[in-house]
This record gives structure tokens, sequence and C-alpha cells, in this order.
């Protein structure tokens, strides 16, 4: 007997080994944003890389959808503590975007058309494990998913794979984001269930 | 605020047929501002733990703390937390959490919540706190979204508006008799404009409830001219 919660069984032991600590698998797919949703027609949208010494790149939307194309099937993890396995996407592989720019910076901080951000270290962000998607499920992203295009990265929890993602930013310091600056954790992996500040 | 700390159940009201509101004492509790939400974990006797996250529905009181609880039918926690953990039995809980999505007296200015279904909870430890303050200068619109009038959480509390405050509840499927609104979803004639009250730089809006209410809400927001920086966003569902 734990003395807690006294007559509570569970029911997701099945799931061991697939579902870090703390979570929960759903088959809906949950919406947590800050703020109101924007809605970025395609035809304005634009990626911008920028390293530490100001050197950029920028691709439109045609000429993003037009670079290699990757699929991913994989497991994503929210703080708030769902897990959606085997989600499929369809986008571009950052490595391929970051490599455009020469950098030596060892952060990236993600920037959203809402005035969003997350930091990354760039070893989280390369290595074919993070992509710029833009279809869900075989459809165009929904906006409130953060369409037209989001970043996925799903070894970490699910706030780091930035929502409406305008720019890429090399930095050579850590630079806190949205809600690193606001009590989450800096890095964020949840089978080491990084949540929060202290954890 | 990594710590988890023992919290024993000391009163279940229920608000809805599936809604409650449930107190627990909590030693060590640090306090916390309005709006913020805590995890909840259960341990099984086999040592499974489920953790789930639930909004605070009011104001830091020393030692005790009330959670809003919307059973999720089918779901693996809320049914036992609404219905089957007894009163003065322990569950483990931490918190604060959301540094976001809060709001406290002292932040001033004034308020514009806007909640559905059971995303009142946290816009009510929103209203409260306001209530026990002295100064209440800065006007407080309250406009609730529900089914049916069997759907309002807080619905004595919500039945007299103190000062400088507007409760609005909206009635989506079902209104009460002589109701001069027809049911109906919310629309942009439910809402304040950008020139009604609560208005100015500081007028901060919270939205609270299912995606596709918030969402909705959202663009009627942004139509009506009000700004994104000033909305803040807690979705569920």
């Amino acid at each position: 007997m734990s003395g807690f919660s006294p007559g509570f069984r569970g029911r997701t032991h099945a799931f061991e080994g697939r579902l870090p600590p703390g979570q929960y698998p759903t088959e809906s797919f949950p919406v947590l944003s800050a703020g109101p949703t924007p809605h970025v027609p395609t035809e304005d949208w634009s990626l911008t890389v920028t390293s530490e010494t100001g050197e950029s790149r920028t691709w439109s939307w045609e000429e993003m959808t037009a670079l290699p194309q990757q699929h991913p099937t994989v497991d994503i993890h929210c703080v708030t503590r769902w897990s959606k396995f085997d989600t499929r996407w369809s986008g571009v592989g950052l490595d391929t975007l970051l490599e455009q720019v020469e950098s030596d910076a060892g952060f990236v901080v993600a920037e959203s058309y809402d005035g969003y951000t997350t930091n990354l270290p760039l070893e989280d962000l390369t290595g074919n494990k993070a992509w710029l998607v833009h279809s869900f499920d075989g459809y165009p992203l929904a906006p409130e998913h953060g369409g037209p295009a989001r970043l996925l990265i799903p070894h970490l929890y699910f706030w780091k794979s930035a929502k409406w993602v305008r720019a890429l930013r090399f930095t050579t310091e850590n630079e806190p984001g949205f809600w690193e600056s606001a009590g989450y954790h800096d890095h964020g992996d949840p089978w080491r269930e990084q949540r929060y500040w202290n954890d | 605020m990594s710590r988890w700390l023992p919290a024993r159940l000391t009163q279940r009201t229920d608000q809805t047929a599936t809604g409650r509101a449930l107190r627990f004492d909590v030693p060590g509790w640090p306090g916390h501002a309005p709006g913020q939400h805590v995890d909840v974990r259960l341990t099984a006797d086999d040592g499974y733990q489920a953790v789930r996250s639930y909004s605070l529905a009011a104001p830091s009181d020393g030692r005790i703390i009330e959670l809003g609880v919307q059973v999720v039918p089918g779901g693996e926690v809320s049914p036992y937390l609404a219905d089957d953990l007894p009163v003065g039995a322990l569950v483990e809980v931490k918190g604060p959490l959301g540094g976001w999505f809060r709001w406290t007296p002292g932040d001033r200015g004034p308020l514009l919540l806007i909640g559905g279904g059971a995303g009142v909870v946290p816009l009510m430890a929103m209203l409260r706190a306001r209530r026990a303050t002295a100064v209440r200068t800065e006007p407080c619109v309250l406009i609730y979204s529900v089914r049916d009038p069997d759907e309002v959480w807080y619905a004595r509390e919500l039945s007299t508006p103190a000062a400088g405050e507007d409760l609005r509840i909206l009635y989506t499927r079902r209104a009460p008799a002589g109701s001069p609104r027809p049911a109906g979803r919310i629309t942009a004639g439910d809402l304040p404009g950008p020139e009604d009250p609560p208005k100015g730089p500081a007028a901060t809006t919270y939205v609270c409830g299912p995606t596709a209410f918030v969402e909705h809400v959202n663009g009627l927001l942004l139509s009506a001219g009000r700004s994104p920086e000033h909305i803040r966003t807690e979705r569920f569902g």
C-alpha cells in the first residue's frame, strides 16, 4: 500500500517502455499555446536562418517545399502530460536548413510569428532528429497546431517544437525562451522528466 | 517547486453533474497566484502512478487549496478524483505551476475574463482574489459560456456581482426561461468592443476553455480590435 489514493488502479500500464515517466497516452491532439493563434498565409510565409555574425538565408514557401522532403513517424510528448504515438508528419530536415548558414555557435533560438521563442542546443537539432514540418497525417498543418509550418523535435517536450516558426537564430550563449523564462526546464528531455525549473 | 507534497481531501462539492470543487489540506504549500495549476499524482497499490494537471479555483489560503475537476468520460484520473477518492484520503500534489496564465490583484488594470465550461475554474481564482481585496476600482468583466443552466459552476457566487464586476453567463444550448439572449454560440455581439470597458493599455484578457472555444473567442477578440499581446490563453481537450 502506498498510503496515497486508496482504490486507484490505473489503466495505462500497457504502455510502459514507450511512455516517458508521468505521461499518459491520448488519441486526440490537444492544443497548448500561450496566446491567440496567428494565421499566416503561405504566400507571406518565410523562414530565415541567421548566424551569430549576422549572415542569413531565407526561404519562401515555394523554396522550402522544393527542398528534399522527409516523412517522419514519431511519438510526441507534451509537458502537460499527454503523449501521442505514431504521429505522421512531412517536412524538411533541419540539417538541410542549418547547413546552409556557416556558424560556430552552439545554440539556436527559434522565433515564431506570434512572438514566441524557444531555445535549443544545436546538437538537439542536427543528426536527422528534428524537422520543419508543414503537414500532419497527410494534410496541411492546421493553424492551431502550428501551421503553416512548425518545428518537430520529438525527443524533447513539445513546447520546444515551436509553432508558426519564422526564424532560427544561432546564438553563442544559451538564451532562455518564452516558457523557459516562465518556469519550464531549459532542456526538456521527457525521459529524464525535465519539466520545470529545478527538475 | 519540484517537490511532491501529500494533500488530504477535506471537502468535495458538486458544482455540476460532472464538475467537482475539491479542497485539499497541503502542509508546506508554498502559495500560488490565481490562474496557476497543480499536478496531482495518484498511486495504485502496485506502485503504478498517474499524473494530471488541474487548475486552482481559489487564491492562496495558507495550506488549503481548491481544485476544479471536470470528469472526462472514460478518463483514467478525473472520474476517480471526482467520485471515488474518499474524503480524508491522501493524494500528492506539485506546484504551483504556470508562469504565464496568472493574475494577482497587484497587477492592477481592468480585466476581461472569458471562460467556456470548466474553463471558468482558473478565472474564478482571479475573480475571488479580486473580491478579497479592499480596492476594486478597476472594472472586471466575466463572460462565461455554458451549455445550459445546469452546467454553471459557482452559480451562487456568480449570481451577485461585486463592485466593478460585470458578470454575463451565455447559454449555448438551453437558456433559462425569460432569458433575453437566445441560446447559441458566443458571437462578436457578446463581447465588449474595443471602446467598451474593460479597455486601456493594461486591459488584460484571459481566455480558458476547450480548444475550439478558445480559438473561436480569440478570433472574435482580434476581429474586434483587441491586441494579441494582451490575450492570454489556456486550452484543454
